[in-house]
């Protein structure tokens, strides 16, 4: 499992891992709605020069980005599929029983592809390039304005620092129990659907005591600690916005008018 | 002057809900300042009820615990919490920081300590166990040893007077282990009386350098004693369940093969002195 890289940090010292780790999220949160004003082959032409743009910024390698679209590949052709079958506008090509594949459903089909491709590439960079408790931090000062309606902002960016510090440990997990059970003879990903699915069974349960187990012994290990909830807490870790910040903003604010402006060619 | 216990335990019971027996019954007896108590007993037998009922992770069904003079009660559980630190059994699941600095941060940070003097106490906690080349790593790529140092910077932080270990090294290969027992013994030895050390474990050589041995035995107190007392009498030890220190068990091999043995406790120092001379008169 370890080309796995959701939440997996890495560290380096390049210019994107300075970035403030706010401005990673904010970035990464307006891609998702900048790249759907590419209307036309310039558009995600321009979008994926962009993407490639930064990810050669985070000095990691495009081979990195790629083994982390593989966990979600299944994902990517389902819905690659689905567009490609049942899209019933356009010059039709194919027709065979209720699945007809049409020039629409051919282009929509790669769009949808290349969108979601360069989306979790350019969302990757954020938890590539921010350890987990900065990427914590940053939703956490994001979402402080909902303090104000009784949302529990610390708590909320303390479990999702700690869900990202467990991540790596439970994938070595599941892979140790997996080994496990493969030595007494479960054999994974053979047979049918329902053999396959049963198959999980004797993983996903050990695991998911284990989490219980190692909840209650990290809250045991953090009430030792003393902590508190509900309480203020200093931090450690402080965000502080610098000039690169600043460029990062205004080169993606370009993008994203040179992105509109594709739309007229 | 009378000195006062650091830890006093008067007459306590616990029992865990649904459970048949008590895990602890009617336990008292008290821990001096500035020592190194060595808790001792089977799997289930009590010990690390014992050692969460010092700082009020659990609350006793009836009896009354002080640490310090100040009583173990909800009213007063973050000052003892400040006087107890505690590294578990398992360095997986105690790590709370996304970074070796992050995690020792982690008890300042609940303490509401400025963020300054934060940024002095982690890398002098660190430099204390050695530990500062590490502070930017994240866990996933520390060895379980470098974890436990870890655990035990984050304790020494908050500058505690009690230092618990529940089986802290149990879960470390025999290396990480010997250096981890040596790193506290080393900062037993700089801190002198202002460190107390409960170290709740299996492995019967760390428990015979301790100054008091503590035997637990399904949730009795079976007794406290000096480590020479209490591993003399390998009959007893074996009884209770417990492994003999290897010095004994060769002396009780010699003696078996009719080679007369000095009758009191030696160390394995000891024994190697005491062979050396053997030999020599032979």
């Amino acid at each position: 499992m370890s080309n796995m890289i959701l939440g997996r940090y890495l560290p380096g010292v390049s210019w994107v891992h300075r970035l403030d780790a706010r401005t990673k999220f904010i970035l990464s949160m307006l891609f998702i709605f900048v790249i759907f004003m590419a209307n036309n082959i310039y558009g995600y032409l321009f979008a994926t020069a962009f993407v490639a743009l930064s990810i050669i910024m985070t000095g990691l390698g495009f081979k990195v980005f790629f083994n982390g679209l593989k966990p979600l590949a299944m994902l990517m052709l389902i819905t690659t599929f689905l567009q490609l079958f049942f899209m019933n506008t356009g010059t039709v090509l194919v027709h065979w029983w209720i699945f007809t594949i049409t020039t629409d459903g051919v282009i929509n089909s790669v769009i949808v592809f290349v969108r979601f491709m360069l989306i979790i590439m350019f969302t990757t960079i954020l938890t590539l390039t921010t350890p987990p408790l900065e990427v914590a931090d940053a939703m956490e000062s994001l979402m402080s304005p909902l303090r104000k309606i009784g949302v529990p902002v610390s708590e909320l960016a303390l479990m999702v620092s700690i869900a990202l510090r467990f991540v790596p440990t439970l994938m070595d997990e599941a892979q140790s129990i997996m080994n496990a059970q493969r030595a007494r003879g479960v054999a994974f990903n053979e047979g049918g659907l329902v053999q396959r699915a049963k198959s999980y069974v004797p993983l996903l349960i050990p695991l998911f005591v284990n989490a219980i187990k190692r909840a209650i012994e990290l809250g045991d290990a953090m009430e030792a600690r003393g902590y508190r909830d509900g309480e203020h807490r200093t931090k450690f870790c402080v965000l502080k916005y610098t000039k690169i910040d600043g460029v990062a903003f205004a080169a993606f604010f370009i993008f994203a008018i040179g992105l509109f402006a594709t739309r007229f060619i | 002057m009378v000195m006062q216990p650091i830890i006093e335990f008067k007459d306590v019971s616990f029992s865990y809900p649904n459970a048949e027996q008590p895990a602890l019954k009617n336990l008292s007896l008290q821990i001096q300042k500035g020592d190194w108590v060595a808790v001792i007993g089977h799997n289930g037998s009590g010990k690390s009820t014992f050692a969460k009922l010092i700082n009020y992770l659990l609350i006793p069904t009836s009896g009354s615990i002080t640490v310090d003079g100040i009583p173990v009660d909800q009213e007063h559980v973050y000052d003892i919490r400040d006087l107890v630190g505690m590294v578990f059994q398992n360095p997986d699941n105690q790590f709370v920081g996304a970074t070796v600095a992050d995690d020792v941060a982690f008890g300042l940070e609940n303490r509401q300590v400025p963020r300054e003097k934060m940024l002095e106490i982690v890398p002098d906690a660190l430099e204390r166990v050695q530990m500062n080349a590490y502070a930017a790593r994240e866990p996933a790529r520390l060895s379980g040893g470098q974890k436990q140092r870890v655990a035990i910077a984050s304790v020494l932080a908050v500058e505690p007077k009690v230092l618990i270990l529940d089986e802290a090294t149990s879960m470390l290969d025999p290396k990480g282990r010997r250096e981890m027992i040596a790193l506290v013994h080393e900062l037993k030895q700089e801190l002198g009386a202002e460190l107390t050390v409960l170290s709740i474990t299996h492995d019967i050589d760390e428990a015979a350098s301790a100054d008091e041995v503590v035997i637990l035995n399904d949730g009795e107190l079976m007794g406290v004693d000096k480590p020479e007392v209490i591993f003399s009498d390998a009959e007893r030890l074996r009884r209770l369940g417990l492994a003999v220190p290897f010095a004994e068990q060769l002396k009780a091999k010699l003696k078996a093969r009719g080679i007369k043995v000095p009758e009191t406790y030696q160390t394995t120092e000891g024994m190697a002195e005491w062979i050396w001379q053997l030999h020599s008169k032979m």
